[in-house]
């Protein structure tokens, strides 16, 4: 039965420039679908964020002075100051950004999945693939303590007050 | 039939009294009209023949995804223990309790959690609603899961199947995802950690890209987190996509493939089943590719089964239009044995299944009441966090890489399950479990070395730590590649290559690596579940859990 009906005529045309039309009108409304979906996509991929800034006052400096570890829970960090200067480490764990708590010895754990820190925030054990992050800290002009949560800085940078 | 000489009747026709006549008819009319609305209704009397019966099943919109007539292997218990019928009703259940639910629930983190509240004390029946919704939610994932087990070791992702394995792979992929978005609603603790935890997951291959140096020019996982959150940070954006996610796309999405998988299952001849219960298969040669396709009752077996007294054996016959449509031709079957009428065997098993559904999940929801946790604390996460038990599994990977655990082993397994059918393609044994005597030791010796494997490594990384805990400098793409999960992976998939190669078959291997995927999940959900405390530690029981 295929062979009769491969010798009608409908199975014998010259397919060439059918062809070619054929594929370039299928090809452009591919593309052309392809490329409305990739522009519809830019809908959802936000342009401004509706967060408020990230920088923030923690309070007047002097208040951070001498040897001194001070936990501030909302801004999920702790504010060290040493003989050095001051410096910041965020309690946001690297690994999937639970809040890791500071344990008696200094160093940190996080609950979620169970990676440990040490002192300085250097990753000790589990997943976590880097070490806690140290914010960018500065002085404002009121003398207020000013922490950038999206500057991350060396774990031997102090700021000298 | 004796009603219908009014309708002949025409008014003024006998020349009495045109208005009384008319009024009689009227009254008549009214009279009858209830039967006549029902039959307008169903057009067949009731099906108590085997010829109403098949109209009753071929002429209802709802009815006709069955054929009318089903083979009896089809309604073994045995044969599928109604596992997807379990899944179909359990969306159903799903779809009603949460419509009614979006009645009081408001997607916003300052009300969200005050709705929740509300829907459990103070809206009538809400607290039931919600317990419903929630089982029917956790029993559905598990009945997917045995579902997929059930096709798998049934070998009914062969031949006509193989496309529709695929789908029910999606479908798969649909309810995990509209479990977790369900699950966040709440803006509890368990909401917020997991929302957190999510959108990390989804930044994950940041581990990835950061060791290859690239983020900067190609961060695709800050790009998907953005997507999902709609902002930097886990927040009102964020609750309100996944609820959008949750309420209407993914169960559109979710609704187009069902239709698509059941009209597939239909178009694939019924239930995959075992030669004997039925004619031979069919080999398709025009394509030099061998496929099983069954012969059961198909599309048109049914108009046969419509205009051959029911019972004929041997109704062979060709349809015009298929002649012509090149490749595979829908199954249609070449004799009548082996069927019974769909109405009312497979609609009253239907029915049963249903009714068995309903009141296991009533009896949950009556005697148990879904989870709620404190209100979200972005300060504090629960210790330990534990997602709900069928991310339990993927939790314990994750806590050996993010990237690996989280996204890495679940897209490989995920393709892998759906390439099956594609790898394998030995022809025989479909609709047999195990594939017979060997396919069940094979599973058996599988599940042993799994089982073996995976207990095995945990112990390992519980007592002696992993690559970290030896070298503290090792660079993190180390700890990426090789890790707990991809290990067992690697061993899996060798696992799966060597019993292909001694066994000599496709279908054994298939049987291995499906196995060890099966087991693996199950072991490490149970292990996740009962044996990991506070900071994701260890701990023999939960009495053993520290004070804080």
């Amino acid at each position: 039965m295929s062979t009769d009906l491969k010798s009608t005529p409908r199975f014998q045309q010259p397919q060439e420039r059918r062809d070619f039309l054929g594929l370039a009108a299928a090809w452009s409304a591919i593309a052309t679908v392809f490329l409305a979906l990739l522009g519809a996509l830019r809908l959802p991929a936000p342009w401004a964020f509706p967060e408020s800034s990230r920088r923030v006052k923690l309070g007047p400096v002097s208040a951070f002075k001498g040897i001194s570890i001070t936990p501030e829970p909302k801004e999920r960090l702790w504010v060290f100051s040493d003989d050095k200067g001051l410096y910041v480490i965020s309690a946001v764990c690297t690994h999937l950004g639970c809040v890791v708590a500071k344990q008696e010895d200094g160093s940190f754990f996080c609950p979620c999945h169970g990676s440990r820190f040490d002192t300085e925030g250097k990753v000790t054990k589990g997943p976590a693939p880097k070490p806690l992050l140290h914010l960018e800290l500065s002085v404002s002009a009121d003398g207020q303590l000013v922490v950038d949560h999206d500057k991350e800085v060396g774990s031997d940078v102090r700021l000298k007050v | 039939m004796q009603h219908n000489e009014s309708d002949s009747q025409r008014p003024g026709e006998a020349g009495q009294a045109v208005a009384s006549g008319a009024l009689r008819e009227l009254w008549t009319n009214l009279l009858s009209t209830p039967q006549q609305f029902f039959e307008s209704a169903v057009r067949h009397g009731r099906p108590t023949s085997d010829r109403a019966a098949s109209q009753a099943v071929f002429n209802n919109v709802f009815l006709h995804i069955l054929p009318t007539r089903i083979n009896r292997h089809a309604l073994h218990v045995r044969t599928t223990f109604g596992l997807g019928v379990i899944t179909l009703v359990l969306f159903f259940l799903l779809v009603v309790t949460g419509v009614a639910l979006m009645v009081y629930y408001k997607p916003s983190t300052a009300q969200a959690y005050d709705s929740m509240k509300e829907i459990h004390y103070i809206v009538p029946t809400g607290r039931f609603m919600r317990n419903i919704h929630r089982w029917s939610a956790h029993a559905m994932v598990l009945a997917v899961i045995l579902h997929m087990a059930r096709a798998f070791y049934t070998a009914a992702y062969k031949g006509p199947r193989r496309f529709n394995w695929v789908i029910g792979m999606i479908l798969f992929v649909l309810t995990l995802m509209l479990s977790f978005t369900g699950y966040l609603l709440p803006w509890d603790q368990l909401a917020y950690w997991a929302v957190t935890i999510g959108s990390e997951i989804a930044e994950s291959p940041r581990e990835l890209t950061d060791a290859l140096g690239v983020t900067s020019w190609f961060d695709i996982g800050g790009l998907i987190k953005r997507l999902m959150l709609g902002a930097n940070q886990v927040g009102e954006e964020a609750l309100i996509r996944f609820y959008v996610l949750h309420v209407v796309v993914l169960p559109v999405v979710m609704c187009i493939f069902l239709v698509v998988h059941f009209w597939r299952i239909r178009k694939d001849g019924g239930l995959a089943k075992p030669p004997e219960s039925g004619p031979p298969e069919s080999t398709d040669h025009e394509s030099g590719q061998q496929s099983a396709e069954s012969g059961e009752p198909g599309a048109a077996a049914q108009a046969a089964a419509l205009e051959s007294p029911p019972g004929a054996v041997g109704s062979a016959k060709t349809y015009g239009l298929m002649a012509v449509v090149r490749g595979r031709t829908p199954a249609v079957d070449r004799s009548m044995a082996h069927t019974v009428p769909t109405w009312p065997n497979a609609i009253y098993a239907i029915a049963a299944l249903s009714m068995m559904t309903f009141f296991v999940i009533l009896c949950l929801a009556h005697c148990f009441d879904a989870p709620l946790k404190e209100h979200a604390n972005p300060a504090v996460p629960e210790n330990p966090a534990k997602a709900p038990w069928y991310f339990l599994g993927l939790q314990e990977l994750v806590s050996y890489s993010a990237f690996m655990g989280g996204v890495g082993i679940p897209t490989i397994v995920v393709l892998g399950l759906m390439l099956v059918p594609y790898l394998d393609r030995e022809k025989e044994n479909s609709g047999v479990w195990f594939s017979g005597r060997r396919g069940r030791r094979v599973c058996l010796l599988t599940a042993l070395m799994t089982t073996c494997s995976v207990v095995g490594i945990l112990a390992f990384t519980i007592n002696f730590g992993w690559l970290r805990s030896w070298f503290p400098n090792i660079p993190q793409l180390m700890i990426t590649l090789v890790n707990p999960g991809t290990v067992l992976l690697a061993l899996f998939m060798g696992w799966s290559f060597a019993v292909t190669k001694q066994t000599n078959s496709t279908r054994m291997g298939a049987l291995a690596v499906f196995t060890c995927f099966l087991v693996a999940f199950a072991i490490l959900t149970y292990f996740a579940t009962v044996y990991r405390g506070p900071n994701w530690g260890f701990y023999w029981s939960h009495s053993d859990w520290p004070v804080h």
